[in-house]
């Protein structure tokens, strides 16, 4: 293992610990808004996958990156990239549990094929499970919501009006 | 933006730069004319719906202006609010003014199928930091087509006021909206280079095919319209007022940090 290698495994540990601006139950790193870690000496290079490209938090997270890897003696580069396209496949399985327990449904997967082959299941399939009674009896209420990246959905079994990090 | 851009030679930049500043300029004024529904929307639901689309679409004004900005050495904040409203190039079709819901829906169902069209092929580009811009774009943009097609639907289908609206705002919107696909001055040298894939020509010949079969049970016979040259140099009063709302605040403080 070379010292870089050393380096950047520290900075992925203290991502894991970063909390999302905007839904802090989940980590940057469990959330796959980090891209890559590329270290060389005192610096680190960091690419940041925006959720969605207009999102507001884009700034804090740059800053707030930059002020961890400050407090690890770390010169840090937080640049925003769309190599790959964020999407909400990048969520592990931590992060999917993690959106469940505080009350998020977790985005289904994305189908496969091109990205507007989405378009007809969205329209016909908008699924997703209740965070509180594991039911699948749910309607979208709303694929908007109160961020960009959060849709609005309704349980017709427990009737709790829940939302889903949408499926992007 | 992650990616230095390639080198280019000074007349592919210079036409990259013109079709940098058309798509983000349509997507900001697209951004400001919705988000005037915040808080008036006709039920709830909307509010939060087209406020969030507004803020989708300036944030990808913002990607592409700060892309834009990277080529050019300007700053994106003075290219989105320090011009004057005939330097914008967005296209006629977003002059109008917000009009009723029924407009709203007409043009939102106008331009997204035209800008679905548009990045599906800016998403194949050859320049690279543009394609995976456009594709991400797409994927949120997706969003945007279900509930235009939605609300197009609801209202179409509601017989009276409601569809005669949309009907009328359809057959008002139509010619302008054609020139989403204006020819843009270099458009030779991008095509040439692979920056865009197909002709503005082709694109626009491709919506027209998507959209027509359901625009016309809606609106009735449409014409055969094509995109015009000055189509997105056609600046209306509607947008000089709105111009006056959406840089109020950066004017009141010229050279402040925020």
């Amino acid at each position: 293992m070379t010292i870089a290698d050393g380096v950047e495994r520290r900075v992925w540990e203290e991502l894991a610990n970063l909390p999302d601006p905007e839904i802090p139950a989940i980590s940057v790193v469990d959330l796959g808004v980090i891209g890559s870690v590329a270290a060389s000496g005192d610096r680190v290079r960091i690419e940041l996958l925006p959720t969605f490209v207009g999102c507001p938090a884009i700034g804090v997270m740059q800053q707030q990156i930059g002020e961890r890897m400050g407090a690890l003696g770390l010169q840090a580069d937080v640049v925003v990239s769309y190599d790959p396209p964020w999407s909400s496949d990048r969520i592990s399985p931590a992060g999917r549990e993690a959106l469940r327990r505080s009350g998020f449904a977790p985005p289904a997967p994305m189908p496969a094929g091109p990205a507007l082959g989405m378009l007809d299941e969205l329209a016909v399939l908008p699924i997703a499970e209740c965070p509180y009674c594991g039911s699948r009896n749910t309607t979208m209420d709303n694929p908007f919501g109160p961020t960009l990246c959060r849709a609005i959905y309704h349980c017709e079994d427990c009737r709790q009006p829940f939302e889903q990090f949408k499926r992007v | 933006m992650t990616t230095a851009p390639p080198e280019l030679d000074p007349t592919t930049r210079d036409a990259l730069a013109e079709l940098l500043l058309t798509l983000a300029d349509d997507e900001f004024v697209i951004g400001f004319w919705d988000s005037e529904w915040t808080g008036i929307a006709p039920m709830l639901e909307e509010d939060v719906a087209t406020s969030s689309i507004a803020q989708d679409e300036i944030g990808h004004a913002r990607a592409l202006y700060e892309m834009l900005a990277e080529l050019t050495g300007e700053d994106a904040d003075a290219i989105a609010y320090g011009r004057e409203p005939e330097a914008y190039r967005h296209a006629s079709l977003l002059d109008h003014e917000r009009g009723d819901w029924a407009a709203t829906v007409a043009r939102r169902y106008l331009y997204e199928t035209a800008d679905a069209v548009r990045l599906a092929a800016l998403a194949t580009s050859g320049h690279e930091p543009l394609a995976l811009l456009a594709a991400k774009m797409r994927r949120e943009e997706t969003y945007h087509l279900l509930h235009a097609e939605a609300w197009l639907r609801r209202l179409a289908d509601s017989r009276g006021d409601a569809a005669d609206r949309l009907a009328d705002a359809v057959r008002r919107l139509w010619p302008d909206a054609q020139d989403v696909f204006a020819p843009l001055l270099n458009e030779e040298t991008l095509v040439a280079r692979g920056v865009l894939p197909t002709p503005m020509r082709a694109l626009h010949a491709e919506w027209v095919a998507r959209v027509r079969p359901t625009l016309e049970p809606v609106a009735g016979d449409l014409p055969q319209s094509a995109p015009r040259l000055d189509g997105r140099e056609r600046r209306s009063d509607a947008f000089r007022w709105l111009h006056g709302e959406l840089t109020s605040v950066a004017r009141s403080g010229a050279g402040a940090t925020w």
